[in-house]
């Protein structure tokens, strides 16, 4: 029965050439814009080099000061509050601190380049998973005497040296000749934690070191033993945070500070309130926008399968007349529109995966390498499934309804 | 065997009401080729939809086999409609989309118990009976008014029901066409002993029927059984 139900969807969607290509057309590019925002999503939150384990990392991007009522002062910490308090915690397995990435200028035969440069302990280099080319990372040797070796991107490598070996040879980076000790694959500008084309050891910037004060152009980078110590974590990050409040030296000052997930402090920055970092919002406002944005073709598509349906309701009577039941024939038609749907997600899949390309070719995102993976793949399907679920039910069921005797004379109710 | 008691139609829209069938009393025993003829709206083709179950009186009892089938939900009904009755109508409802075969097919898609391979070959038997066996991968455009109502009774027969209910077979099919259509109906009835109840306009086609029942307004107007007339044939 099956193959029959299938056979015909094919049959129809021939013969009706015109409402095939409006209706795959709506799904696939639906479908699409859901692909690539999805693979976007996934490119920025999921695991991907140099941050594999996700679910064992943590980072803290900033702190926020709130001195008295109205007035905060909120951005990247100090490298000594990090060395002072995060340091120091018990529950981690390892904690990096790590600059954010500054922008420095190099000259390849008089041409400049603009590079992003990031100031990194050994930690750094154990907690992420990059991908190395050539070389390796500096050593806790290298960190300790501040030696001037640098780890690059291929991108850097290739403006450098082309395709020669860059190991043992240097380059110049706001005057400052750097020994280039390693090569990785070029990482996102979305993962603004890991990113630069230069990564240094952090004691070349020791200047900074003593500083005072809470606030600075420091990260800190959490790594879990397992996923399951994160609340543990967490709890000891948030009694230090309270000690360190108490030791303020401006009374009724308070203190925010979390060590979060990737999506926890991209929710933060926007949807945060006091220590809900406001993910559940995020996922509300997206899930809405989704369906928002499915709703429009799901209703098209409702219309255009209930025109699609009355015009077959002499088939409908036929198999009413045969032996066919409403559910039968529900059954029938909700197939042939999870096949049409599956047809258009195929589509959208491949028109997906052109955008992406496009995307990627473009440089739009720095180092962008959007792809369609396995989990974008099965969020995908699913979607298609519940689009082919949506917009087949209502129709199936209003046809259904229709008297075997009202299908055969032309289905008017 | 079919038994109709006491039936009334009546359709109802907001402002009119109209009777198409008044205290319809009919049985058609087992076997039997009745036809029924009378004017356009005389409630022929309703009566032939209520005996086919596809259709429900607004009051009175129908019985098949002796069961009443007032009780019986939907997929009940359908049950019955796939294994006793074949309906043959007089624009033939053949599925467009589908190939000859995939239209003779579709009864036996709906009796899980038949496997592909047997539903092919029942269904080119039935196709063989009717005279279509060179035909099974053409589709119904491609075919004659004639043919397609072939296919069509190939498609009635193919679940081998007691019932087969043909509204018009012969309607839209030019003289020559129209006797194939009737001798194979005919045939269906003494041979395989199916029972067949036909509307028709035509009063010779009528006329080699077992028995007829003429219809006025909604009323049965008379009831006559043709035997002398059916054993010629």
């Amino acid at each position: 029965m099956f193959k029959s139900y299938i056979k015909i969807a094919w049959k129809v969607l021939l013969r009706r050439k015109f409402f095939t290509f409006i209706s795959l057309f709506g799904i696939s590019f639906t479908l699409m814009i859901l692909m690539v925002a999805t693979s976007l999503f996934d490119h920025v939150f999921g695991p991907q080099m140099p941050e594999h384990d996700t679910d064992r990392l943590l980072f803290v991007n900033q702190i926020r000061v709130q001195v008295k009522e109205g007035y905060t002062n909120s951005g990247p910490a100090s490298y000594s509050f990090f060395d002072r308090h995060v340091r120091s915690l018990k529950t981690p397995e390892k904690v990096s601190i790590n600059s954010i990435f500054f922008q420095v200028n190099s000259y390849i035969n008089n041409r400049k380049l603009a590079l992003d440069i990031k100031y990194t302990d050994r930690e750094f280099w154990d907690i992420l998973n990059f991908n190395f080319l050539e070389g390796n990372a500096f050593t806790q040797q290298d960190v300790k005497s501040a030696n001037r070796v640098a780890v690059i991107n291929e991108n850097t490598r290739a403006q450098y040296f082309g395709d020669a070996e860059a190991i043992g040879k240097e380059i110049v980076v706001d005057q400052v000749k750097y020994k280039v000790i390693g090569v990785v694959e070029n990482v996102p500008v979305l993962r603004v934690q890991s990113y630069a084309d230069i990564w240094v050891p952090i004691t070349l910037k020791s200047q900074d070191f003593s500083k005072p004060g809470l606030r600075g152009t420091y990260f800190a980078t959490i790594k879990a033993r397992q996923s399951s110590d994160i609340p543990e974590i967490k709890a000891e990050y948030a009694a230090m945070m309270q000690e360190v409040e108490r030791q303020h030296p401006e009374k009724d000052a308070k203190l925010f500070s979390f060590p979060d997930t990737f999506l926890e402090s991209f929710a933060r920055t926007f949807l945060g309130n006091g220590n809900d970092a406001g993910v559940g919002i995020l996922y509300s406002i997206l899930t809405v926008l989704a369906l928002l944005f499915m709703l429009l073709p799901t209703i098209n598509l409702v219309s255009i399968n209930i025109s699609r349906i009355m015009e077959r309701s002499s088939e409908i009577g036929v198999r009413k007349a045969f032996g066919a039941s409403s559910s039968t024939i529900i059954g029938q038609f909700i197939i042939e529109n999870i096949f049409l749907t599956l047809l258009g997600g195929l589509l959208g899949f491949i028109l997906s995966a052109g955008v992406l390309w496009l995307i990627n070719d473009s440089g739009m995102i720095v180092y962008a390498n959007l792809g369609l993976n396995l989990r974008v793949f099965a969020m995908g399907m699913l979607l298609c499934l519940v689009f082919g679920l949506i917009s087949g039910v209502y129709p199936a069921y209003k046809m259904s309804r229709l008297q075997a005797v009202e299908a055969l004379k032309g289905g008017s109710k | 065997m079919i038994t109709l008691s006491n039936i009334e139609k009546v359709y109802q829209t907001k402002t009119i009401e109209t009777v198409a069938l008044q205290n319809v009393n009919l049985t058609v025993p087992k076997g039997e080729f009745l036809s029924i003829m009378g004017p356009s709206g005389c409630g022929k083709s309703t009566l032939l939809n209520i005996m086919g179950l596809l259709d429900i009186p607004s009051s009175g009892i129908v019985t098949i086999d002796g069961q009443p089938i007032e009780t019986y939900k939907d997929k009940e009904l359908a049950h019955i409609r796939n294994q006793k009755i074949g309906f043959v109508f007089q624009s033939y409802h053949l599925v467009n989309d589908l190939s000859v075969m995939d239209n003779v097919e579709l009864p036996l898609l709906y009796r899980s118990s038949i496997s592909g391979s047997e539903r092919t070959k029942r269904a080119k038997a039935a196709l063989e009976k009717v005279g279509l066996s060179a035909r099974t991968q053409h589709y119904p455009n491609q075919l004659s008014g004639g043919q397609r109502q072939r296919v069509a009774i190939a498609r009635a027969l193919v679940g081998q029901p007691e019932i087969i209910l043909a509204d018009e077979p012969t309607g839209n099919l030019d003289s020559v066409m129209g006797e194939e259509v009737m001798n194979i109906l005919l045939d269906l009835n003494r041979l395989d002993g199916t029972t067949i109840v036909m509307v028709t306009h035509d009063e010779n086609m009528a006329l080699k029927t077992e028995r007829l029942v003429r219809f006025f307004d909604g009323q049965q107007v008379s009831d006559s059984k043709l035997i002398a007339n059916f054993q010629q044939v």
